[in-house]
């Protein structure tokens, strides 16, 4: 049978192939070796549609999703509320299937977008300038990082110890190829040294807590270093943005701005920094400017630090980035506007102290940490975390994350808007009975 | 697509409005921290929910989608995104899933991916694969990592050199600069093929690896692929492919077969992911066995207890804080599984057969730089147009003007005024017949009024735009008090 995606018919075929002067199909692809041609190739069979999705449909029941399990886990991805408004403009196929905008004229509403994307963030982080976005808050941050080695011209990245380790291992991963070296720094560290190219901080940190950022961006500038700030998005309705405590590069994980958890990926890697370091940033930018006719346009600009430009001298080989994760970004921000978001930071941030109150109380369970925290606490169990969240999944909860490794018995909580006060209540009760 | 006066997002908010209602808080509330973390003051727009729907919509309609039209974006693969694979992709079970979950709770995720990792190793010939890149430049990354840390594994380090054909994306020799190596630059020779002189003169005890676009950034087949993969082995060095093309080989020729010890994908392109304005993508790698204890982390294995991540012993590491782009993956397995083989081998026939329809439709109007047998794409050269005054890029803005969305231009920029068209397997013959007729009416038009080509396009919501003062005085955002 006919594919659907595949117009062509066999006399269209048949046609063609003699417009082009040839007898078959398979003398266009004489350039090949034939001893490289028609291998066997095996896959399962095809279904259709109907049968497919029946399959799927199978295969996704055998996860538990949170619109049937209470979820308590965070960690750098959060399950945050989202208006159903988002998905509708995110549909859009004008939107979603085209490419990136290198035809202005074609491409001013992706543009536009991307325009009120990079002023949004700048207004949510108190930052001068933001890029499109890259592919997630780990690889902005490691990108963030080979930044600051261009700018100081130094090889060391002095990470803080309370820094989420996937974020730690990715700006390894990303610095190894330069011979980069990382330090980990313990919290209560006295000076920075001066061979470091920067001073990486996430603001709540990993384990939920806030750090006392005044304190770092003056040790990473007094060593000549930039402040690197991770920060949580919601946090930022509540929480004081990162310029004012005086970061030079803050970067995030967008996720959370209106997009699905979607098992970690399609993210989005909020990248902003100061106007004076524009010229080392990585990733593509949108400006403002005008048409033939005066009238008012977006391009992308700023393109003599990119790959297709600059190649082997650009800032950094990205060229796809997460457009369609940071439109919806936009219309999150848009959405929620100046009291939404203080309203959903809120809601996280007395919900979480609740639960954390509430566990305190258990016998066996303790907060570990007694610095102020946003919506993130650690708590230890009377067992271990594997064991406690093997029962709440009984109890249709899924748990904290296991940070035993870190923290005897820890377990990493995470609470959101949409954790009820029901929902806590029963984490707590099948906490307390365990 | 309409005109008139540009409103952004401040111009129409007023405070009291929202877009939203959200609960109010059911538990009593708790002291909030000292002063010197509160935020004083947050100004973001204020709007309406009807008001934000008008104002996104209006810019959806100032955008050309693939839903709009032909795209023959060359190198993008720009092919017809199936709908229900969105809805896939929005199962609960697959959208609503955290990436830290315990195993056991989701097995349909780890299954899902390991059976995809199978397929890729399959379609591609390879032995393994890592899902975790997140879009192809990244694929690249981990590639030429994997080089380094391959033969740092077997002492040498000395191996510093990336060697990148003339034609490759830019994203080839970027890459290599980001891993430390040095590029060296390889030309083509008249066909349009690699300079196997230049590549013997290159590639010596310090050669890292070759970084090859199969079928090459020019839409050809390199047919000497025996010998650049011999000689790169050879010398010591790897083979790298840059999988942008793959849909040109689909189910006809394997990378593992032609020497590619690594090579990275794009599902985005050959497996009909949207390209979402700019992103999300996916860039998968496959490697030979010699380079899978290098795979980034993680990697899906099936054992005793079901489906689940693994890091192989020397993996070079993490890309991103997550598995990869897992709704992207939904899309493109749903996508391999739809076609099978025989339909994978059909996309390729008909991708070929497409652009080699285009190739000699219109050679008679635009320069054909390389005359032979293309693959999925062909690229023109601008340059008799040029000789009148009329560039390549009046030729793109004209073509808007026709409704069609130009191919991509002045790239590969081997190519003078280069004119690079995918049509992919998707477009029917009539689409191509009236983008053939569009191209060659562009062709006369650029004798007879050429004036029309310079001033285009005239039908779009803005005109030509200022790219250089926009670069030169950058407005990157807007401010709110």
């Amino acid at each position: 049978m006919p594919l659907p995606y595949i117009p062509n018919t066999d006399r269209d075929r048949e046609a063609m192939l003699r417009e082009i002067g040839v007898g078959s199909i398979d003398e266009l692809f004489q350039d090949v070796p034939a001893r490289f041609r028609d291998k066997p190739f095996n896959l399962p069979p095809p279904l259709t549609e109907l049968e497919l999705k029946e399959e799927l449909c199978q295969l996704s029941h055998q996860n538990s999703n949170l619109d049937e399990y209470a979820c308590f886990l965070g960690a750098g991805y959060y399950h945050h509320f989202i208006p159903s408004v988002i998905n509708h403009i995110t549909s859009r196929s004008e939107f979603y299937t085209a490419y990136t905008p290198y035809q202005p004229e074609a491409s001013q509403g992706i543009l536009q977008a991307i325009y009120e994307y990079q002023s949004l963030v700048c207004q949510l982080t108190g930052m001068e300038i933001s890029n499109a976005g890259m592919y997630d808050g780990a690889s902005a941050a490691a990108e963030a990082t080979l930044m600051a080695c261009r700018i100081t011209g130094r090889k060391n990245m002095a990470v803080l110890s309370t820094v989420n380790p996937r974020y730690h291992e990715v700006i390894g991963t990303y610095g190894s190829g330069q011979d980069t070296t990382i330090t980990e720094l313990e919290p209560d560290f006295g000076e920075l040294s001066g061979d470091c190219a920067c001073l990486v901080v996430q603001q709540p940190n990993f384990f939920g807590y806030f750090e006392e950022s005044e304190r770092y961006a003056e040790l990473a500038h007094r060593a000549g270093a930039l402040f690197i700030v991770i920060f949580d998005p919601i946090s930022l309705g509540l929480f004081t943005p990162p310029r004012s405590y005086g970061a030079d590069i803050a970067i995030a994980e967008g996720q959370p701005l209106g997009n699905p958890l979607s098992f970690g990926g399609p993210g989005l890697g909020i990248f902003t920094c100061r106007q004076e370091h524009l010229r080392h940033m990585p990733g593509r930018i949108v400006g403002q400017t005008t048409d033939t006719d005066g009238r008012t346009g977006y391009v992308l600009t700023m393109a003599t630090r990119e790959q297709h430009i600059r190649r082997e001298r650009a800032t950094s080989n990205i060229c796809t980035n997460e457009a369609l994760v940071a439109l919806a970004a936009t219309v999150y921000l848009a959405t929620m506007g100046r009291s939404g978001l203080r309203k959903i930071a809120e809601l996280c941030y007395h919900k979480a102290h609740y639960a954390a109150e509430s566990i305190s109380r258990l016998k066996g369970y303790s907060i570990a940490f007694r610095e102020p925290f946003f919506k993130e606490f650690v708590v230890r169990c009377p067992m271990s975390p594997e064991q406690i969240n093997r029962a709440l999944r009984k109890a249709k909860i899924i748990g904290g994350l296991d940070v035993s490794l870190l923290v005897n018995n820890g377990m990493l909580l995470c609470v959101t808007e949409m954790n009820s006060r029901q929902e806590i209540d029963r984490l707590v009760t099948v906490l307390g009975g365990l | 697509m309409n005109k008139g006066k540009q409103f952004l997002l401040p111009d129409i908010s007023k405070p009291g409005k929202v877009g939203c209602r959200l609960p109010e808080l059911d538990v009593p509330t708790a002291k909030l921290p000292t002063g010197k973390f509160l935020r004083q003051e947050l100004a973001l727009p204020e709007l309406s929910e009807a008001e934000l729907v008008r104002y996104f919509t209006a810019l959806s309609r100032k955008n050309y989608g693939l839903d709009t039209g032909f795209y023959p974006l060359g190198s993008c693969t720009m092919k017809y995104n199936p709908k229900w694979h969105e809805d896939i992709a929005r199962l609960p079970g697959f959208h609503s899933i955290h990436p830290y979950q315990s195993v056991d709770t989701i097995q349909g995720a780890w299954r899902l991916m390991f059976e995809l990792q199978e397929a890729l190793v399959e379609i591609t010939g390879m032995a393994a694969t890592s899902l975790a890149p997140m879009a192809g430049a990244q694929g690249e990354l981990a590639g030429l990592l994997m080089v380094m840390a391959y033969h740092r594994s077997r002492g040498q380090s000395q191996r510093r050199k990336i060697l990148v054909p003339d034609s490759a994306h830019g994203t080839n020799p970027a890459t290599a600069a980001m891993c430390g190596f040095e590029v060296n630059t390889i030309p083509s020779n008249g066909d349009g093929n690699l300079d196997l002189t230049g590549l013997a003169n290159l590639i010596n005890e310090e050669g890292a690896a070759l970084t090859l676009t199969m079928p090459t950034t020019l839409g050809l087949f390199d047919p000497q692929i025996d010998e650049i993969s011999r000689l790169v082995h050879d010398r010591g060095g790897l083979l790298i492919g840059d999988g942008a093309n793959l849909n040109s080989l689909l189910g006809k020729v394997k990378f593992g077969d032609l020497g590619f010890d690594c090579v990275q994908l794009n599902l985005h392109k050959t497996f009909s992911t949207p390209h979402g304005g700019g992103g999300p993508g996916s860039g998968p790698v496959c490697v030979k066995p010699g380079l899978a204890e290098f795979l980034p982390a993680p990697i899906v294995i099936r054992g005793e207890n079901g489906y689940q991540s693994a890091t192989p012993d020397k993996s070079i590491g993490r890309l991103g804080a997550a598995g990869g782009n897992f709704g992207v993956m939904v899309k493109a397995y749903a996508y391999i599984r739809s076609l099978g083989a025989e339909g994978l081998k059909e996309v390729s026939e008909n991708a070929v057969l497409n652009a080699n329809y285009i190739k000699e439709k219109l050679k008679a109007c635009y320069h054909l730089p390389y005359d032979r047998t293309c693959m999925h794409e062909v690229v023109f050269s601008g340059k008799r147009q040029k000789a009148k005054g009329v560039t390549t890029l009046d030729i793109a803005k004209r073509l808007l003007d026709y409704g069609f969305h130009p191919p991509t231009i002045y790239f590969p920029q081997v190519v003078e005024e280069a004119i690079m068209i995918e049509p992919t397997e998707t477009e029917s013959r009539e689409t191509l017949d009236a983008f053939i007729a569009a191209m060659a009416e562009i062709a006369r038009e650029t004798e007879e009024s050429p004036d029309l080509l310079h001033t285009a396009p005239h039908n779009t919501p803005v005109r030509r735009l200022d790219e250089v003062s926009a670069a030169r005085k950058p407005v990157l955002r807007w401010e709110m008090k």
